[in-house]
């Protein structure tokens, strides 16, 4: 993870804030015809998708710009198989931690 | 004053619970990518929104810049705005009202709205309200819980807490996977990342797959 300046990380929570407020003001206060396109609606309901699926592969396998395969993955893939087996989501976060903690401590 | 139906106040505060789970999450996922217990707080209290929240931890975690971090938040909380457009003709609200209403303008809070349909429209604006308050209560409260959890954990990898964050995304991904079509945006979108990771700065890897939503997305 490497250490993040102090800045970068106030720019973040304060930007993110800020943005994701206007976003959802910006719904309720703009005329329907500037957001409703056919176009937008589409990709926009893929957004979470591929968004969050890039994000599971950042975090898992990715340490800055390389590809690394390490303790995460038993993590990642014991998650896998917790969705698989229908378990809930806070069964399937602690079993992923349980799982990447125990490779991290065997290596 | 009619009073919220019995059935609407069990939807909107079973949601709300659950979307406590998630902010345990969110508040150990802050402070293992570096942010201090108050900012990872601040997140949950101001952008109120728990994909774009992920996102910008997430990207700061994978090593990204301000840019790319706040960019992957935005790009998520576009559809906030889209259910702004659907619920501003069911709340009818104006003035300070609508800035409060367009806080809790989130994914849960708009799916309860609309599925009181048939309850009428009484019954949609108490939806909204009742489980966008308790959301917002439950997700603060659980997001302080998570940071301050992790943060007397200390080494994020020790407890395998560096895991808990892409398996809390693969658990945010899951439920939305409900078609053939959408497991296939999903592996591509994955390979995708994969394949840019090495070429694109850290971090812009996972903004740059919004251009998979644009690729298939464009055409109906």
């Amino acid at each position: 993870m490497g250490a993040v300046s102090a800045t970068t990380l106030w720019v973040v929570t304060i930007a993110t804030g800020v943005l994701s407020l206007a976003l959802k003001v910006a719904g309720h206060v703009v005329p329907a015809r500037w957001l409703e396109h056919p176009r937008l609606t589409r990709i926009n309901a893929l957004v979470p998708i591929v968004l969050l699926s890039a994000l599971v592969v950042a975090e898992a396998l990715v340490e800055r710009t390389r590809l690394v395969l390490d303790h995460r993955l038993a993590g990642v893939a014991v998650a896998l198989g917790l969705l698989l087996a229908r378990a809930p989501f806070p069964v399937v976060v602690v079993g992923a931690a349980l799982a990447s903690a125990l490779v991290y401590h065997l290596h | 004053m009619v009073r919220p139906h019995p059935a609407t106040l069990r939807e909107a505060l079973s949601v709300a619970l659950t979307v406590g789970a998630y902010g345990l999450a969110f508040g150990a996922a802050g402070v293992s990518a570096g942010f201090s217990v108050l900012q990872t707080c601040l997140f949950s209290l101001v952008a109120f929104t728990g994909a774009s929240q992920f996102a910008a931890v997430g990207v700061v975690a994978a090593g990204g810049g301000p840019v790319a971090a706040v960019l992957a938040a935005g790009a998520l909380g576009t559809r906030n705005a889209l259910y702004g457009l659907q619920l501003k003709p069911r709340l009818g609200t104006r003035g300070a009202t609508t800035l409060l209403a367009a806080h809790l303008t989130i994914d849960e809070s708009t799916a309860v709205a609309l599925a009181q349909g048939a309850r009428g429209e009484a019954a949609e604006r108490h939806g909204f309200w009742v489980t966008g308050a308790g959301v917002y209560v439950f997700w603060n409260l659980f997001t302080l819980a998570g940071a301050l959890g992790a943060h007397a954990l200390g080494d994020p990898a020790a407890f395998g807490l560096d895991a808990a964050v892409p398996a809390a995304f693969l658990g945010l991904l899951w439920p939305r996977l409900v078609s053939a079509r959408l497991v296939v945006v999903a592996v591509a979108a994955m390979a995708f990342a994969l394949a840019v990771t090495p070429v694109l700065p850290a971090g812009l890897e996972i903004v740059a797959t919004v251009l998979v939503a644009v690729a298939f997305g464009w055409a109906p």
